[in-house]
């Protein structure tokens, strides 16, 4: 096919070619730029908690009065649950991944440090590797005579009593290689305000419950602490369980104390639906986005294919008299096509650079993998052939005779 | 002359059905989308206080210890217990309050009603005055009610209904907790948004159903929500919340003139120094006095992804004009005889240029009643959405006659170099060539 034809009819509709280059380059970027942000929120969406998602279940209680004997009420509770049939383990916790709420801590490594070394959270409450299911990669889960009561600890941090303060740690496997970097964390030391605490086990994830940075997600730590505030995590048997076990826990704690109210009873995978729902919202809006623009963008190479198409309905009539095959006709429009979109997606993929970085700047999003740009311009070379088809086919039908009438 | 160019232009759109739908369709969309996302973005992005917001302001004080210390940072967003009540008792401003937010347990005294937790506030008594908050029955508390830990309650209108019925239930008793409480006011319907006074609690969320005295919260031992940030040994302990080294509660000033506002600014950095000289303090001097509207950017409240749709949705529109531009063009183009036969007429340029200008504007009036449905659409499915704004997102009259005033707008700019381009047809050429 010989372009230079094509390009000395394009330089004589200069303003046409140009809005449709400028159109599919603005397409191609937003495009670029809107799938990418599309795949991080999906990829959001499919963090690993660590936790056994399809088999866990929260409560939480809150309450009416004045409580007297919490902790007592607490191992009565835990004694009801684990008889529930379908209940594998059970704990009372202090927070739970995707709840949204949590206590957190700074990190030092030494002593003499000024400033943190970051930021974690403490997971606490006794059995709770294996009422959540986490998954234990290297030493060992705390031990029974390791526990210390919660409001205890909280008494002798304030009367600044060592004694009385953990002083081992189960942390995440991401929290211990930031550490400990290439090293096993297994024995190593951290601090926490001024109390050392020395890693005894590291599990392979547990996210936090509320994520505000999406690199320290991962950075948990597991406190030998016993609570008693009304959470419980239960591990089924089963995923099929879940919903009959919920039922029949809040039915025995009801009856254990009726004079609490329920916050929370859910199964992890509806805390998992219900974390993520702006993420979801948001990539259904890009996703619909994406198809409006290329709905328009290949309207708009019909519209103005057809025009073209019509003006040149007497030139096209003389190359059919001069030989030219319906074939040629069609591949001229096909190639002018793609000549243009190949220009527009060139100029796209720097504006796509651009957005990129911009957003980068203002929305602290990551680079984009190199990898959107051929596929974006493979995407927008099909949409112009797919668009620019209907035109072209109706050029190569316009007979030779055309050629020999007067408009 | 003008119903004329009107009457041209409808019968030139009338016969290109096809090509006039595509471009109307090309501009409602880009409208519709653009609206939708402005609509969000305007609601979000709204002054909670319209009159009132610029006399209040947020001072933020640096009471932490030198742990972790760096030159140059932002204090804490929230205030201790024993600052606030400092700055409480010292009635340096027109009108002040501390406060911060809590659940309590309310226990209904009918019959059949199972007990429930509610959002609450704990506030001093200024807080109604100061926001202006709209009272149906009675009134709000007073200062010595504060000060003498009374047991007394204001609601919420939905909370009213709920347990009275909607009748007025001031002097009626209400058991929160294990105390018994008298209601002496209940609100009318009030949702500032953003929920400014405390961003901790979601930022779009509903006001509070009840509120009760701070110093009454405390002497109840009711639950504190929110972020409490520690240093040194503080943290877990809210029995001795009062005394620990955290910062829980949100204070906030009504200063009316300028130069109340520089004296208070003075008055922090004296109270921060007389701190230090006490030794309570350990760094150095670091006040901020962020007015309300400052404060909401400071906190980033419009959330990014919202910013992001109003972004993405203009670059929408974009597209979808330089698309609209190339369609217009390649009509005008092609009648080209036709304009050149009315200028051979005696037409001027300017004339036909008009009556062109005059055909777009007509594609965008109709681009804009359909960009206005497609906008209804829009924030109907917004409002589908789970997020805690998405029952705000309402088109209000000004951003009706904004999306007219943006599709007309538009679609002339769209229209204006294809216009131009024809006007610069040669009569002459034209007529021989037919």
């Amino acid at each position: 096919m010989d372009i230079l034809p094509i390009l000395s009819t394009l330089r004589r509709h200069k303003i046409t070619a140009f809005l449709v280059i400028i159109e599919i380059a603005l397409t191609c970027a937003i495009i670029c730029n809107a799938v990418f942000i599309i795949n991080q929120r999906i990829d959001r969406m499919n963090m690993q908690s660590g936790v056994d998602e399809h088999r866990l279940v929260y409560i939480e209680l809150a309450d009416i009065g004045a409580s007297k004997d919490e902790k007592a009420r607490t191992l009565e509770d835990l004694a009801a649950l684990r008889q529930i049939s379908g209940v594998e383990q059970v704990a009372s916790i202090n927070e739970i991944p995707f709840g949204n709420s949590s206590s957190n801590s700074g990190i030092k490594l030494d002593l003499k440090q000024r400033l943190s070394t970051l930021n974690a959270t403490m997971y606490s409450g006794e059995n709770l590797v294996k009422a959540m299911g986490t998954q234990l990669i290297e030493g060992r889960d705390l031990l029974p005579d390791e526990y210390m009561d919660f409001d205890q600890v909280v008494r002798a941090a304030a009367a600044k009593d060592a004694k009385q303060i953990p002083h081992v740690v189960v942390i995440t496997q991401t929290m211990a290689q930031r550490l400990w970097p290439g090293q096993s964390a297994l024995g190593k030391q951290l601090y926490i305000s001024e109390y050392p605490l020395t890693v005894v086990g590291v599990v392979r994830e547990l996210v936090r419950p509320s994520i505000w940075d999406d690199s320290a997600k991962s950075y948990s730590m597991i406190m030998p602490m016993r609570e008693a505030d009304g959470r419980y995590a239960i591990l089924t048997r089963t995923p099929g369980d879940r919903e009959r076990v919920l039922a029949a826990a809040l039915a025995k704690l009801k009856e254990i104390n009726p004079r609490r109210v329920v916050l929370k009873k859910v199964t992890l995978d509806d805390l998992r639906h219900d974390f993520f729902q702006n993420d979801r919202a948001m990539a259904g809006l890009l996703v619909g986005v994406c198809v409006a623009l290329l709905i328009v963008t290949a309207l708009g190479i019909v519209g103005l294919g057809s025009f073209w198409v019509a003006q040149r309905r007497r030139q096209i009539g003389v190359r059919r008299a001069l030989g030219a095959t319906r074939r040629n006709i069609l591949n001229y429009f096909q190639t002018e096509n793609f000549l243009l979109a190949t220009i527009g997606i060139a100029l796209g993929m720097l504006m796509a650079y651009g957005i990129n970085l911009l957003l980068m700047v203002h929305y602290e999003l990551p680079r984009m993998p190199a990898i959107y740009f051929p596929v974006g311009a493979v995407l927008l070379w099909i949409i112009g052939q797919l668009a620019v088809l209907g035109p072209a086919l109706r050029a190569a039908a316009v007979p030779p005779v055309v050629a020999t009438r007067s408009v | 002359m003008f119903s004329y160019y009107l009457d041209l232009a409808l019968r030139s759109l009338g016969r290109n059905k096809m090509l006039t739908a595509l471009m109307v369709l090309a501009i409602a969309l880009g409208i519709g989308a653009s609206m939708t996302t402005l609509t969000v973005l305007h609601v979000l992005s709204g002054d909670p206080l319209p009159g009132t917001s610029g006399t209040l302001f947020y001072p933020q004080l640096e009471p932490r210890d030198m742990d972790g210390f760096e030159p140059g940072m932002e204090p804490p967003r929230q205030i201790t217990w024993i600052d606030g009540m400092n700055l409480l008792k010292a009635k340096r401003g027109d009108r002040q309050a501390l406060m911060t937010g809590g659940a309590v347990p309310v226990q209904p005294a009918q019959s059949g009603m199972d007990p429930f937790y509610s959002d609450a506030r704990y506030t001093s008594s200024d807080f109604f005055s100061m926001f202006q908050v709209p009272f149906l029955y009675g009134r709000g508390w007073s200062a010595a009610d504060d000060d003498n830990k009374a047991r007394v309650v204001v609601i919420s209108r939905t909370l009213n209904d709920k347990l009275f019925g909607g009748k007025d239930s001031t002097g009626q008793t209400l058991r929160l907790k294990e105390g018994a409480f008298r209601v002496i006011g209940v609100l009318d319907t009030w949702r500032p948004n953003p929920h400014f006074y405390d961003v901790n609690m979601g930022n779009y969320s509903n006001a509070e159903d009840i509120f009760v005295p701070l110093t009454t919260s405390r002497d109840m031992r009711f639950d504190h929500n929110g972020s409490t940030d520690c240093w040194g040994t503080g943290g877990g302990d809210d029995d001795h919340a009062e005394t620990q080294p955290c910062v829980w509660l949100q204070f906030w000033v009504q200063l009316d003139s300028a130069a109340k506002v520089a004296a208070y600014k003075e008055y922090l950095e004296h109270y921060s120094q007389e701190q230090k000289a006490l030794g309570r303090f350990e760094r150095p001097v670091n006040v901020r006095l962020p007015g309300l509207m400052e404060w909401l950017d400071i906190n980033k409240v419009v959330p990014g992804d919202v910013k992001l749709q109003t972004w993405l949705a203009l670059g929408f529109l974009v597209v979808c004009l330089v698309n609209t531009v190339g369609l217009m063009l390649a009509k005008f183009l092609r009648r080209t005889g036709e304009l050149g036969v009315r200028r051979a007429l005696g037409a001027s340029k300017r004339e036909v240029f008009t009556q062109l200008l005059i055909e777009s504007g007509v594609i965008g009036l109709a681009g804009g009643v359909g960009g206005l449905l497609l906008a209804f659409l829009g924030l109907w499915l917004v409002r589908l959405q789970p997020s805690s704004y998405a029952s705000l997102a309402h088109l209000d009259l000004s951003m009706l006659v904004m999306t007219f005033l943006l599709a007309v707008g538009a679609s002339l700019l769209a229209g204006l170099l294809p216009a131009w381009r024809a006007c610069q047809v040669a009569p002459a050429l034209q007529l021989k060539s037919q």
